[in-house]
């Protein structure tokens, strides 16, 4: 029997049939691009900012080696504070010491390419083992900025051809920056740090989570399980969800119009920007706890109002810890967003140059996003590599918090 | 003290009054073992703690706002005051500067004036700090010694504890209501202060937009804070460079990521997608001014346009549109899997194939909910600030060329605002009016697109 051509399949038809398969692959084709490219973009974000910032925890370092002997320097007595020690140890013309044997081991144009500050880091070596005092040591003492471009090959040519021939010598060379993560902000890009504003965001988040926690923990309660359903409860219910897209600028606006006018005294304390950032992320607390609560079968409720316990006995003992590990997601969340906020904070004045760490609530202060803007305007080519640095301190942080509220999605959350 | 002590001292003073109540109760509950009492001894002591807590915390925040500036009167009232500047921006920095010495946040004084004024606010600060904790103790006093008497077998503790919780709770839900309020309000109020000295018609139909910080306060040239540039670079940015990259790359995901993709790929790309979302908008707005705006530049200059700027509309276009492609993802994946399946089914069985089904059946279907989902993504889009700060420049071009630098509302915000104006200038204030704008603007966004969901969803249904 011959095998004929059902009368459809006709030329046209496998034509158009092939057409229309050939559209198919295109469409599944660009979607898996427009996938591809998305992650890409993730990927290529996460890898200029590595590469960048992996050069922001070195920095050019000079090596000086001090004969303590002929220095003829005491070290101050125990007990002494730290600033104290450090000033008696200026006194002494610790700094003229340094600068003499930089000379000798750098040569007069090395030691000028020493950074002005280098005296600092001898001198907390000596504070923290006095006993190197009656020796030789080799200090590792931070170079100018311009001698740092000299040896990453920028800068004048005399630079580059110093660093080079110092580099040559085994003198200088990038070495690990440890203190990047303890030192604060500063004028030269080779003695900056992040911790003030590391310090700066974890008091200012603080306050955040103080404040925004409770708040939209009880908001979400009263809205989900006490609420009457009337005209009011749909007024905080619509401003709620407006708040949500509110941009985040205007709150800044609210914080300088409301908060500041309030506490003229605080500008960029992390009280205020807490204040701030919590009213941007109560919204959010509330919405996701509003879920989670919603996600608590009935059953569980009657059951408790059916042996006797009041109202607020069954949400406080029953509802609110089985909901609570979806609220913490949802509250981890928006923190996380709270962390990552700039707009708001320059509105209400956490731009400030602020040297050193916050001593609490009301100090002024600047956070790591602000940081990471305020560097990113620097002229210095070496604040390019320590703001990759910072912005690489900040995803950590994102990304443990984020990893914290997946790990509490998946091990506490129940499928009821 | 500060008030943060004067809390610790609270929390401490509930405390004692909870342990204090509990054992009242307890000790009633056994002298009289056959009678129940009313309530259980937790919420008696609840009830003492409340009453402790809740009118302490109160005070104190009053407390803190009113202290500082009964402080500052006790300053000027000292006889050192008497040689300050009558008034304005040098007696401010003075007295701010004194402050933070008396406080001891500073060593030193930029103003030596400043030196005369330590003494009086140290005197000041600590008598002031003495008032305040004795209130807080008088109070706490008062007010737990007050409960604690009410502690009797027969007093129903429970069932006040528990409408007090009903208060509490309502107030914290009063707190997003408030905080509207408060945005409308302070927006409004400097917003007519604004228009107190630049007309509403030169705000917003002007073409030019350079207002001068320095300039007489008194006296602004309204021809200056036209934000009509303003306007169009935020929604030629927003609304049509960021949309023309993040509409396609976040329906496309979506599509392919609820219609093609192996549930083991959605469980891998379904978080990268999200993360891209989590990244701060300042490494967005970082990445634009280093890696992209560059590269557009060099592009340009390589086919042969010279005046391309460093920063430019498209840098920060398209990172923003990179930024919001999650969001618009997430919105259609959720508007296509509302479809119901029998569409899609019968769709396919009539022997459409799947690119067919979804071009023709599900994202039809789906329209109402992607079209809100686009709305909130150019509300977020043209809320966005830190990228147009960082990558979008200052210049406010009124043009179509995408390689020149243009403003956006948001960025003038921020100028505006960190600028070197005082706070009562029409420039400063502008700020004000073009937060009210976008306010109103986002606002009527989010409205439309909430409506255009709720007015479709039910036809599935």
């Amino acid at each position: 029997m011959t095998e004929q051509a059902a009368p459809t399949r006709t030329d046209k038809f496998e034509a158009r049939l092939k057409r229309r398969y050939a559209a198919e692959r295109r469409f599944k084709m660009a979607g898996l691009g427009a996938v591809l490219f998305s992650v890409g973009v993730l990927l290529f974000l996460l890898v200029t900012m590595s590469i960048n910032g992996i050069g922001g925890f070195q920095r050019a370092e000079l090596s000086v080696p001090i004969d303590f002997t002929q220095a003829g320097l005491s070290a101050a007595p125990a007990g002494l504070s730290q600033p104290s020690a450090v000033q008696s140890l200026q006194a002494q013309g610790l700094p003229q010491v340094v600068e003499y044997f930089a000379e000798e081991s750098l040569g007069k144009a090395g030691a000028d390419q020493l950074s002005d500050n280098a005296w600092r880091t001898v001198a907390d070596q000596i504070i923290t083992n006095p006993a190197i005092l009656r020796g030789t040591e080799e200090f590792s003492l931070a170079a100018s900025p311009k001698l740092a471009g000299g040896l990453g090959g920028e800068g004048s040519a005399e630079m580059q051809s110093l660093a080079a021939d110092l580099a040559a010598q085994g003198k200088l060379e990038n070495r690990l920056d440890l203190g990047f993560l303890t030192r604060s902000d500063a004028t030269n890009s080779q003695m900056v740090g992040i911790w003030g504003a590391l310090k700066g965001s974890i008091l200012t988040m603080l306050v955040t989570l103080l404040l925004a926690f409770p708040i939209g923990v009880m908001a979400a309660l009263y809205l989900e399980e006490y609420a009457p359903k009337n005209r009011w409860t749909d007024v905080i219910e619509v401003s709620i969800n407006n708040l949500a897209a509110v941009p985040s600028i205007i709150f800044g606006l609210l914080g300088l119009a409301v908060f500041l006018a309030l506490f003229p005294n605080m500008r960029s304390a992390p009280l205020i920007g807490g204040m701030t950032l919590a009213l941007m992320t109560m919204p959010v607390i509330v919405i996701s706890g509003r879920n989670a609560i919603k996600a608590v079968p009935q059953s569980i409720r009657d059951g408790a109002l059916a042996i006797g316990a009041s109202q607020v006995q069954v949400v406080f003992h029953h509802v609110l810890p089985l909901a609570l590990p979806g609220i913490l997601t949802g509250t981890i969340i928006g923190m996380a967003r709270a962390l990552g906020e700039t707009a708001p904070l320059l509105m209400i004045g956490m731009r400030a140059f602020v040297a050193t760490p916050p001593a609490g609530f009301t100090s002024p202060a600047t956070v790591l996003p602000v940081q990471i803007f305020l560097w990113s305007d620097e002229i210095d080519r070496g604040f390019v590599e320590r703001t990759s640095a910072a912005i690489i301190v900040l995803l950590v942080f994102l990304l443990l918090m984020n990893g914290i509220a997946i790990y509490l999605r998946n091990r506490f959350e129940k499928k009821w | 003290m500060s008030p943060a002590i004067l809390l610790v001292l609270a929390l401490g003073l509930g405390l004692a009054g909870w342990l204090a109540a509990r054992a009242r109760a307890w000790a009633f509950k056994r002298d009289n073992s056959a009678k129940r009492i009313a309530a259980l001894p937790t919420y008696h002591a609840w009830y003492v703690a409340l009453w402790i807590v809740i009118p302490v915390v109160v005070f104190i925040g009053l407390w803190s706002v009113i202290a500082p500036q009964l402080v500052t009167q006790a300053v000027l009232a000292a006889p050192a005051a008497a040689d300050l500047p009558t008034f304005g921006f040098q007696r401010d920095a003075i007295l701010s500067d004194a402050r933070s010495v008396a406080m001891g946040d500073t060593v030193g004084v930029f103003n030596q004036a400043a030196n005369a004024l330590v003494e009086p606010y140290r005197a000041a600060i600590s008598r002031y700090n003495m008032i305040g904790a004795l209130c807080t103790l008088v109070i706490a006093f008062l007010t737990g010694v007050w409960a604690f008497l009410r502690v009797k077998p027969n007093f129903t503790a429970r069932t006040r504890v528990e409408r007090a919780v009903m208060v509490i709770l309502l107030l914290a839900s009063l707190v997003a209501i408030l905080t509207t309020l408060g945005i409308v309000v302070s927006l409004v109020f400097e917003t007519v202060r604004f228009f107190g000295a630049v007309s509403p018609i030169d705000f917003l139909f002007g073409t030019h937009w350079g207002p001068d910080p320095m300039s007489n306060p008194d006296n602004p040239d309204g021809t200056r804070y036209g934000a009509i540039p303003l306007f169009w670079g935020t929604i030629y940015i927003g609304a049509i460079i960021a949309m023309i990259v993040a509409i396609p790359l976040g329906l496309m995901s979506a599509i392919y990521l609820t219609q093609y993709a192996s549930p083991r790929t959605r469980a891998w790309i379904k978080p990268a997608l999200e993360v891209l979302a989590g990244v701060p908008t300042v490494v967005y707005g970082y990445f634009a001014a280093l890696t992209v705006a560059p590269a557009i530049r060099d592009l340009a200059f390589s086919v042969g346009l010279t005046n391309a700027s460093n920063e430019s509309a498209l840098a920060a276009g398209l990172v923003m549109g990179i930024m919001i492609i999650p969001f618009v993802s997430s919105m259609a994946d959720d508007s296509i899997a509302a479809v119901p399946q029998a569409l899609r089914d019968g769709s396919l069985a009539m022997g459409a194939t799947t690119s067919e089904t979804i071009r023709q059946v599900l994202v039809p279907a789906a329209l109402p909910g992607i079209v809100a989902g686009i709305m909130l993504a150019v509300s977020r889009a043209i809320g966005e600030t830190m990228i147009v700060v960082m990558a979008a420049g200052a210049a406010a071009n009124l043009t179509g060329n995408p390689l020149e630098a243009m403003t956006t509302v948001t960025f003038q915000i921020v100028a505006m605002l960190t600028g070197e104006g005082s706070f009562d200038h029409p420039a400063t204030l502008s700020a004000f009016a073009l937060g009210f704008v976008l306010f109103i603007v986002t606002l009527g966004l989010n409205f439309i697109a909430l409506s255009v969901v709720k007015r479709f969803r039910e036809v599935y249904d």
